[in-house]
């Protein structure tokens, strides 16, 4: 088992949508994470920003990421310094932003894992593994169409690379 | 398990020139691609991060200047620019302030048209499915990729089938529909899915009342909302486009994850109560909960037929209330005219409307009218999330047109059948 994540877990609840990720208005005065980060999920707990620590891992619960398809929702996250986030189930639009910043999306029961514990994703044989107070809670694995996205770092870099998509093992017409 | 198809299924195997089916993740060439001034700059820079100099092909995209429409602030502005600049040495048509929503103008210039794939960094995208085209929202790395590709990958998704049963009776819509729906299936209920609205039941909607059902698709986490074609999206098509297209149906033996039926008949106004869509009730639990702002627009409620929907309503319960600050957004230049020419705007401007610049206006918070610390709205959009309008010390409650307007009239929530015969 290999150690892809470790970090204090941040509990979230169910249907955090984009608007609550970051307001839209944020977005109009710049794109910076670095800038948007500290107005991170600020509708949710206004405090939240000042006390995200670099490595903490987003723990949420159904639906994660609902609403708009606004990537600022991503970037935000990683300018905080947040490289995963784990999930009862995340909205598509979330769930492929996440996969083309190459920030880590992890879906499984989030139930048992509380507010601050330290958690750590690792990848098993069997896919991937959230471990949570000597607990652990198998995750669903990435489908291999992405995990190239994914293990290139991002679609940015994937595309930089090879220029084009790389043809998926699917019988051709 | 059965050999037949959907129509998710069909789209994306022809576009991937594949055989594959729900469950697999295949790379498609897009018809079209549609970025905003919101999404665009991003993807613009990711683009050149790629390494991108020239788009691969021009013709398949375009931008719409809608968010910051006109834009609120300096950087609002720049966003504008720097999609204006990008598109004008890429040679990329862009829909300019004014001309509406991304979404409006996709189904008005035609680029939706049966059969096609067409994706928007906008997650609205899923409006197109009511011309039987599969449209989904994408972010701004895919818009990045689509502009140096084509491309894009999709995960194939499982179908949720819909029968829709009966007819709407007076006083309710596809709005009501929508949101009824939403209620049974929630928030995620069809997440990574499509939605495929039963034919029989459909054929009897306007195409106006299918964009909504397939906008608000989005709503229960849809990747699509499909619909077949048939006479009425031949006549909307009619004079948008050119292109041949080929209607695309589920094949008899299609295989679905669920069937749930709707029935339109018994089907009362709904609304949505702050801040969740899915928070789905009727209307009746509701009724006179006071609203301080009323919002007719959005690229759910925009639409011309809307409008004339809310002014009937308003005028026959006599006018805004005092004290109701109501607001209405066109969805595009096309509507705004064509409410110009039938008297729909004078009648609005009679009523006190605060007439905004076609485009996504107020439903985001990132132009037009925003709300103050405790203020509650009833609007036509699709979304009501805490701040979604610019203020999370607002509420937002969701309804159809007509319900928005019975609700301006009273200045409460009220039932527009009362004043609808």
């Amino acid at each position: 088992m290999s150690t892809l994540s470790t970090g204090r877990a941040r509990k979230l609840g169910d249907d955090i949508d984009t608007d609550t990720i970051i307001q839209s208005q944020r977005k109009r005065e710049t794109l910076d994470p670095l800038v948007l980060r500290n107005f991170l999920l600020e509708s949710w707990d206004p405090n939240f920003a000042a006390t995200v620590r670099d490595g903490d891992i987003l723990v949420a619960g159904k639906n994660f990421g609902c609403g708009s398809a606004m990537e600022v929702a991503v970037t935000v996250v990683l300018g905080a310094g947040i490289r995963a986030i784990v999930a009862k189930s995340f909205a598509r639009t979330y769930f492929r932003n996440a996969i083309n910043n190459s920030l880590l999306p992890v879906i499984c029961d989030t139930d048992a894992i509380s507010d601050g514990a330290d958690i750590e994703v690792a990848a098993s044989t069997n896919g991937l593994v959230v471990i949570a107070g000597g607990n652990e809670i198998p995750a669903s694995p990435l489908p291999d169409a992405v995990r190239a996205i994914v293990d290139a770092g991002g679609l940015v870099p994937y595309l930089k690379h090879h220029g084009d998509f790389q043809t998926l093992p699917h019988p051709a017409t | 398990m059965g050999q037949g198809r959907t129509i998710a299924e069909k789209i994306l195997a022809a576009k991937s020139g594949t055989e594959a089916r729900a469950g697999d993740t295949v790379i498609c060439t897009v018809d079209a691609a549609l970025g905003t001034d919101a999404s665009g700059p991003m993807a613009i820079d990711y683009f050149r991060q790629m390494g991108g100099d020239a788009v691969k092909d021009p013709a398949r995209l375009v931008f719409a200047l809608d968010h910051y429409a006109p834009p609120p602030t300096q950087k609002a502005a720049g966003h504008l620019k720097t999609v204006r600049e990008f598109c004008a040495a890429q040679n990329i048509a862009v829909h300019e302030i004014g001309e509406g929503i991304g979404h409006q103008l996709i189904l008005e210039t035609g680029r939706a048209r049966p059969g096609a794939l067409v994706v928007g960094a906008d997650s609205h995208a899923v409006t197109y499915g009511a011309l039987n085209c599969f449209g989904t929202g994408i972010g701004s790395s895919d818009l990045a990729g689509a502009m140096l590709t084509s491309k894009v990958w999709l995960r194939i998704p499982e179908t949720i089938r819909v029968n829709l049963e009966g007819c709407l009776s007076p006083g309710v819509s596809a709005k009501d529909a929508a949101l009824a729906l939403i209620g049974e299936l929630g928030a995620d209920g069809a997440a990574y899915k499509a939605l495929e609205f039963s034919d029989v039941g459909a054929a009897e909607l306007s195409m106006d009342d299918r964009f909504v059902l397939a906008n608000m698709s989005m709503e229960c986490g849809a990747k699509a909302g499909l619909l077949d074609a048939d006479a009425k999206t031949d006549a909307y098509l009619s004079g948008r486009t050119i292109e041949a297209y080929a209607p695309v149906s589920a094949d008899i033996d299609a295989v679905y994850a669920e069937t749930i039926n709707l029935d339109l008949s018994n089907l009362a106004p709904q609304l949505a109560e702050p801040h969740h869509v899915d928070n789905v009730v009727g209307i009746e639990a509701g009724l006179g909960q006071v609203v301080d702002m009323v919002y007719l627009g959005t690229c759910t409620g925009g639409r011309a037929s809307d409008f004339h929907d809310a002014l009937r309503v308003l005028e026959a319960a006599g006018g805004t209330a005092p004290g109701v600050n109501l607001v209405i957004t066109p969805a595009s230049r096309e509507v705004h005219m064509a409410l110009l020419a039938d008297g729909t705007l004078a009648g609005f401007a009679e009523m006190g409307a605060i007439i905004q610049t076609p485009g996504c206006g107020s439903c985001c918070g990132t132009c037009g009218s925003v709300v103050a610390d405790g203020m509650t709205v009833i609007s036509t959009a699709n979304r009501n999330f805490k701040g979604r309008m610019g203020n999370p010390n607002a509420e937002i409650w969701l309804a159809s047109p007509a319900s928005c307007a019975m609700a301006a009239a009273r200045g409460v929530i009220a039932d527009p059948r009362e004043v609808l015969s």
